[in-house]
């Protein structure tokens, strides 16, 4: 079903473990000697960063599965994953500005890897959307939106690559400590909100997923009922299409 | 006595104060196509019933 119990499930599932993730952060995990209470930041900002960069790997997956089989349903999930992963690619930025303004006092350093290279990495998902838009034959536009997704999913890893390959670390690094990794009480903090953004990143891209393509239907049927004049043009639209 | 807020107690509400409005900005977008779906599954019932009060009529007596 599309507004099925199954979501529902997943749902509450998503509203448990973020809740108790965040809940971990603040009052399970100790507070980091070195930044101290901002160091929280850091249990919202690195599993979203984490999970938008798997969301454009994961969109890049389900291109090649378009291309594969050319059934338009895997253009509509790679489409909504490379959406969702913007949308927590814009929380990434935002969350690592307010920390580089409370860690660093300043809002932006160009001279940092990980700001720079996941910046790239938005910026170069930021033209999907345009790319889309600016192809009016529907299969085309499917089409010419997969490469772009198999070719920037296959460079978002180099994004982790050039970052740890950089030599200025001056982005505060909590994965490790001195003893080497990151304290138990921490650790487990951390994977509980990684799971959880994971879980959020899931079931936002079911529920979307199931809203298009209820639409989809919707459309098809008033297509049935009242012909092509009930449905009317659709006109340019970025978002794939199900029906031909 | 209350007990003092930590440091940069405001930065950290602003960073989960930006995923909580993310999240919710975009639950309020679903929320508006759900609507928008329920509306066209309205359009799509009227029609059904012109469509079948229409057939109803063409039948021979």
């Amino acid at each position: 079903m599309l507004y099925g119990k199954r979501l529902t499930a997943l749902a509450l599932l998503t509203a448990v473990t973020v809740t108790t993730g965040f809940a971990l952060a603040f009052f399970y995990a100790p507070m980091d000697a070195d930044q101290g209470f901002m160091q929280k930041i850091f249990y919202v900002h690195v599993p979203m960063a984490i999970v938008a960069l798997c969301g454009f790997v994961f969109g890049g997956i389900m291109a090649v599965q378009h291309l594969r089989t050319g059934e338009p349903r895997w253009d509509l999930r790679s489409y909504v994953a490379i959406h969702l992963a913007l949308i927590l690619g814009v929380g990434v930025l935002l969350t690592g500005s307010i920390w580089a303004r409370a860690s660093w006092g300043q809002w932006w350093v160009w001279d940092e890897p990980t700001l720079v290279s996941f910046l790239i990495v938005f910026l170069l998902y930021a033209c999907y959307q345009p790319l889309r838009f600016s192809i009016e034959d529907r299969d085309r536009q499917a089409r010419y939106a997969s490469v772009f997704a198999i070719v920037a999913g296959a460079f978002v890893p180099l994004n982790f690559l050039a970052v740890r390959l950089a030599q200025a670390y001056v982005h505060p690094r909590v994965f490790a400590t001195s003893q080497g990794g990151l304290p138990p009480r921490m650790a487990l903090a951390f994977l509980v909100c990684l799971v959880g953004m994971a879980l959020l990143y899931v079931t936002l891209w079911r529920y979307e997923i199931a809203s298009k393509q209820t639409s989809f239907r919707l459309r098809a049927l008033k297509r049935k009922l009242g012909g092509d004049d009930a449905v009317g043009d659709r006109g340019r639209s970025a978002a794939p299409s199900l029906t031909a | 006595m209350t007990p003092a807020l930590p440091d940069n107690v405001g930065y950290v509400a602003a960073a989960y104060l930006v995923f909580l409005a993310l999240v919710l900005v975009y639950v309020v977008i679903m929320a508006s196509r759900l609507a928008r779906h329920q509306r066209e599954l309205l359009e799509l019932e009227e029609l059904a019933d012109r469509t079948v009060r229409g057939g109803r009529e063409r039948e021979p007596v």
